[in-house]
């Protein structure tokens, strides 16, 4: 069974005012099935550009990056968005709900693309799991930040990713609520069995992995691993 | 991935259904029009079929210039069938009890005539047995003139007939017809001789109807190639019905290309809103590509909502060219020589709202293919590098092409030619090229502008015309057509007008009295003097055939099937005049005037128009034979002239030397100037009573009956043209509407750092003051263009820029645009600082 994640000396530089701006460079890690990372750093760390990267939401400079042993630099965007669909989740820090859906529809959005037929039964199931059975057929704007990130928790799951990627899950909720949501993100990856990748300024909820990754300047300054 | 595709743009469209219905709003117009106009053709071709004989009123006709030769009466008594017969020529009708007098149309027939279709009159009952009663019917402009009413008579020549009603509608004949020269009816039998005289044109015609079941067609065929020689027309119900058919048709598709521009305005309207509603998706589009949707499948779901847009922005459009369908023969009420019954025509209205369809998703598809574009990155991340994906694609400029072509295509299959279409279409990429070039220089003046020391208010307003996604160029653009199309409009009246109205002002006769026999030439000189309206000129008039060109009969050029060049100038009747001296209106461009020649002398100069003198193909030294009247008579070409055709004199193609005329038949006309209405009148009334063949044009009636005709065929364009302009304003509306929510945010900024209702107010006065200005100013410059380009190459006139009436259009533009700026706007600025960033929070 190869890695589910294997980053290998991944950089990335774009044109700013005319001159190349290197915002990553040469990260290297992997992640096995079930482990739990947290990438952190100041802000402008390049802790973001990693996460897309990672997620194959983007191509590299140089370097890298096999999901699920498929090598996502060469794929073409069609393609990556294919590996997506099968083996990635994503919980985001503004939650990106579709608006114009209800709960119970954007969590099933993942499932519809793949054309699972057991969408809505899974979908409705997810959402029971996470407290919000009886909210199914709300819009977004009739939920709580809280309940938003749950449903996208929800969302995350339905296609039983193999790796979650969490971009400051819990940045844009009280602490009490980011609390519940970060307890719920746990416990959903131990129960699924999934490799979460968590990008958070939060050093609590860093210190809930095992292992965490510092950046500074784009470039690893530290990688430690924990108890958890 | 349909399923989902479906499922998604279904869901995806919630909240936004209203927006989107405004978005094809604009389209609903354009459809509209062509449906309508569309199904009236079909209407009036269904109409034009079972009314074909009503058309022509008879089988058979012929027709001709002269009096029937009596060997073609031979020929006429022959053919047999049920007869009538019809002399036409213009001739002074007088009214006694108006003591008024105008120049008409006499139709003068026997009564039997027509035996299909239905003679309308006012009262009804005066179309029964009028002949019979030896009375008369006359036109509806007439009647407006003088004031007439049934009972009241009529003098045609020396002959007075009672009024029997008012002629609305008879065979052949549209009410327009009269326009120009109003129609007065009278009984053949009785006729005053002398209006028949020489140097009178008329035309006589016979009909036929043949009940023995003969094949009319056959026999209209075998008759006109024996009857051509003679100048003899032969007329059959489908040769008519065809006739009809073309004009018609031709009328219609022309009238369909106007209403296509609003429809072009329209899709230019769907794409900037789809572009706006994208931009306002790019977190939901970059959600999905983050979970797995694919470029192809994302655009899927938008195009899948444009097609939508464009199915239901074409059913309301259908659905309201059916409600314009029912008003369409009313517009065109007097150019129809049928009458146009409502059906509803499936062929039309699937036409237009398949054009439409295709239109809304051809342009929308343009704004839709950067959804392809739009990173999943997004969804992390609210600035991403996409510099690459900004350049065009194949499939971008495959849809530029398609919407190029499809603009072409419709044009050409919907223009009465492959070359007028081409010629459309190029037409309408100069004049959408030309307002966007123009509204972008207007833009960008208006944003030096904006540089200088303004009050804030100004300023802000100013700069919200630039705000990102700002709709200025498309709203200057559709709000400036609508302004073009009525200002290009307003202005080409005024040139045709002004130079009617100079011609009758500043030249020296507004008096013409033509059809003067030699022995009457004193009479009415005294006659004229007596109404104290002084002779101007007196023109001696020679009418005369060309017998050969260059020693080449004209029969061998008219058979020669491999000559260029119109057939006309060679065929024609002439009427030319002799003096020795050029007129105001005419300028010597080659050779030398001849003043006088001799008969004995042989071959003489003459002169000659210069443009004839190129259709004839003719130049200095070049020989013409003439038969004038049945002598042959040999000249050469000594001089060629231009002529101002449109100064009112008597003007000629060929002005021979004097001395070898002078004792041909022939007839004069004199040039009369008078001094007032009254005076006018007063002549005209003094020479009908005297001569019943000479006939009299008043200037200043001309010009009456040439507004009267443009206002018409005006009235029809500007009902097509009233469709762009409401589109504009539709397409204004959706834009305001469409950008609520930019506006609302940047009004909430504005009042949270300490502005007052009333400043945002005034910010969103000075926006649409700003944006109606630069509207009305980009659509006038284009009036003005093209306004002087028709002036000076088709109707070779100064331009007259049309005065208040532009000062009218751009106030009129501005306020509408105010109005329906700070209407839709309403609540923007009523919004209360913390209730939106509750909502926001």
């Amino acid at each position: 069974m190869p890695p589910v994640l294997e980053v290998a000396g991944l950089s990335k530089s774009y044109r700013s005012g005319g001159r190349p701006l290197e915002v990553l460079k040469q990260v290297t890690f992997t992640l096995n099935d079930g482990d739990t990372c947290a990438i952190v750093g100041p802000s402008g760390s390049g802790k973001t550009t990693l996460l897309g990267l990672a997620a194959g939401l983007d191509a590299p400079s140089t370097g890298s990056v096999r999901l699920c042993g498929e090598d996502i630099g060469p794929a073409t965007e069609d393609e990556r968005a294919r590996i997506r669909n099968q083996f990635v989740g994503f919980v985001f820090q503004s939650f990106r709900l579709i608006p114009t859906l209800t709960a119970l529809e954007n969590v099933r959005v993942p499932a519809d693309l793949r054309g699972d037929d057991e969408a809505a039964r899974r979908a409705s199931d997810l959402l029971t799991e996470v407290g919000l059975g009886e909210r199914q057929d709300h819009y977004p704007s009739q939920l709580s930040g809280g309940e938003q990130q749950r449903v996208a928790l929800a969302r995350a799951f339905i296609n039983r990713p193999r790796i979650l990627f969490a971009d400051e899950p819990t940045g844009n909720l009280d602490t009490e609520t980011g609390e519940r949501v970060a307890d719920l993100l746990f416990e959903l990856n131990r129960t699924a069995g999934t490799t979460l990748v968590l990008v958070t300024h939060d050093l609590e909820l860093a210190r809930r992995t095992g292992r965490v990754i510092r950046l500074r300047s784009g470039a690893v300054q530290e990688d430690t691993r924990g108890a958890a | 991935m349909m399923k989902w595709v479906l499922s998604m743009a279904w869901r995806d469209s919630r909240g936004s259904r209203r927006r989107m219905v405004l978005f094809v709003g604009s389209m609903v117009l354009g459809v509209a029009a062509l449906v309508a106009i569309n199904s009236f053709g079909a209407n009036l071709r269904q109409a034009i079929d079972e009314q074909a004989k009503a058309l022509l009123g008879a089988d058979m006709s012929l027709e001709s210039s002269a009096p029937f030769p009596d060997s073609v009466e031979v020929m006429i008594r022959d053919i047999g069938g049920d007869q009538s017969r019809r002399t036409s020529f213009s001739s002074m009708a007088r009214f006694p009890r108006m003591d008024g007098v105008r120049l008409s149309t006499i139709r003068a027939q026997d009564g039997v005539y027509p035996w299909y279709g239905e003679v309308e009159t006012d009262p009804p009952a005066a179309a029964d047995d009028w002949v019979a009663r030896g009375q008369a019917l006359v036109d509806q402009t007439l009647v407006n003139q003088f004031e007439l009413v049934p009972g009241d008579s009529v003098y045609v020549g020396g002959n007075g007939y009672t009024i029997a009603g008012t002629l609305l509608q008879t065979p052949r004949e549209s009410a327009a017809s009269g326009l120009f020269s109003p129609r007065v009816y009278v009984p053949l039998a009785g006729l005053d001789s002398t209006l028949l005289s020489f140097g009178s044109m008329a035309d006589y015609e016979v009909y036929f109807r043949f009940t023995d079941g003969r094949d009319v067609e056959a026999l209209a065929d075998s008759l006109r190639p024996q009857l051509r020689p003679a100048r003899i027309g032969v007329d059959s119900v489908i040769e008519e019905r065809d006739n009809w058919d073309e004009n018609l048709t031709n009328l219609y598709r022309f009238l369909s290309l106007v209403g296509f521009v609003a429809l072009l305005l329209g899709s230019l309207g769907v794409a900037s809103a789809v572009h706006v509603y994208i931009s306002q998706r790019i977190e939901t589009v970059a959600t999905l590509r983050c979970f797995g949707a694919t470029a192809g499948a994302t655009l899927a779901v938008y195009a899948v909502q444009a097609l939508g847009m464009g199915l239901v922005g074409a059913a309301g459009g259908a659905l309201v060219g059916i409600g314009i369908q029912l008003a369409v023969p009313l517009v065109l009420a007097d150019a129809l020589p049928v009458d146009v019954s409502f059906a509803l025509a499936p062929g039309a209205i699937l036409l237009g709202a398949g054009i439409g369809v295709g239109v809304t998703v051809l342009f929308a598809l343009l704004p839709l293919l950067a959804v392809r574009r739009i990173s999943p990155l997004r969804a992390i991340r609210s600035q991403v590098d996409q510099d690459a994906g900004e350049r065009a694609d194949w499939m971008t400029w495959g849809i530029r092409a398609l919407v190029v072509l499809g603009v072409v295509v419709f044009s050409i299959i919907q223009a009465p030619s492959v070359g007028f279409g081409l010629a459309y279409a190029a037409a309408i990429a100069v004049v959408f090229g030309a307002l966007a070039l123009l509204a972008r220089l207007l833009i960008w003046m208006v944003r030096r502008l904006r540089q200088r020391t303004l009050p804030y208010v100004v300023r802000q307003g100013l700069a919200n015309l630039q705000r990102p996604n700002n709709q200025t160029l498309l709203l200057t653009l559709a709000l400036g057509l609508g302004t073009f199309l009525i200002g290009t409009m307003l202005v080409t009246e005024r040139t045709l007008l002004d130079q009617v109205d100079l011609s009758g002002r500043a030249g020296s006769a507004n008096l013409v009295f033509f059809d003067i026999q030699s022995d009457q030439v004193d009479g009415v000189r005294e006659a004229l003097v007596e109404a104290q309206v002084p002779v101007v000129d007196q023109v001696p008039i020679v009418t005369m055939r060309i017998e050969s060109v260059k020693g080449r009969s004209v029969r061998s050029i008219r058979e020669d099937s491999t000559r260029q060049g119109p057939r006309w100038p060679f065929t024609r009747e002439y009427r030319s005049s002799y003096r020795d001296y050029l007129t105001d209106s005419e300028t010597l461009v080659e050779g030398a005037l001849t003043d006088s020649a001799s008969l004995s002398d042989g071959a003489f100069p003459i002169s000659v128009e210069q443009d004839l003198a190129a259709d004839l193909d003719v130049s200095l030294g070049d020989t013409i034979v003439w038969n004038v009247q049945g002598m042959m008579m040999p000249t050469v070409i000594g001089s060629i002239r231009e002529v101002d055709w449109r100064r009112v004199q008597t003007n000629f193609f060929f002005v021979f030397p004097r001395g070898v005329l002078e004792g041909a038949p022939q007839f004069v006309v004199i040039l009369a100037r008078s001094p007032d209405e009254a005076a006018a009148g007063r002549a005209q009334s003094a020479v009908a009573r005297r001569y019943a063949n000479v006939s009299a044009i008043d200037v200043s009636l001309v010009l009456t009956v040439f507004d009267a005709i443009f206002s018409r065929i005006a009235f029809v364009i500007r009902f097509m043209a009233l469709f762009s302009v409401l589109t504009g304003f539709i397409v204004l509306f959706g834009a305001v509407v469409i950008s609520r929510i930019q506006r609302i945010a940047e009004t909430v900024l504005l009042k949270t750092l300490g502005a007052s209702q009333a400043q945002v107010m005034r910010i969103m006065l000075v926006e649409y003051i700003a944006l109606g200005v630069l509207a009305s100013l980009t659509g006038l410059g284009l009036a003005l263009a093209s306004g002087w380009a028709l002036a000076r190459f088709v109707f070779q006139a100064p331009l007259s820029t049309g005065g208040p009436g532009l000062l009218l259009i751009t106030v009129g533009v501005v306020s509408l645009v105010v109005l329906i700026g700070l209407v839709s706007s309403r609540g923007v600025y009523r919004r209360s600082a913390l209730d939106v960033l509750r909502e926001e929070g």
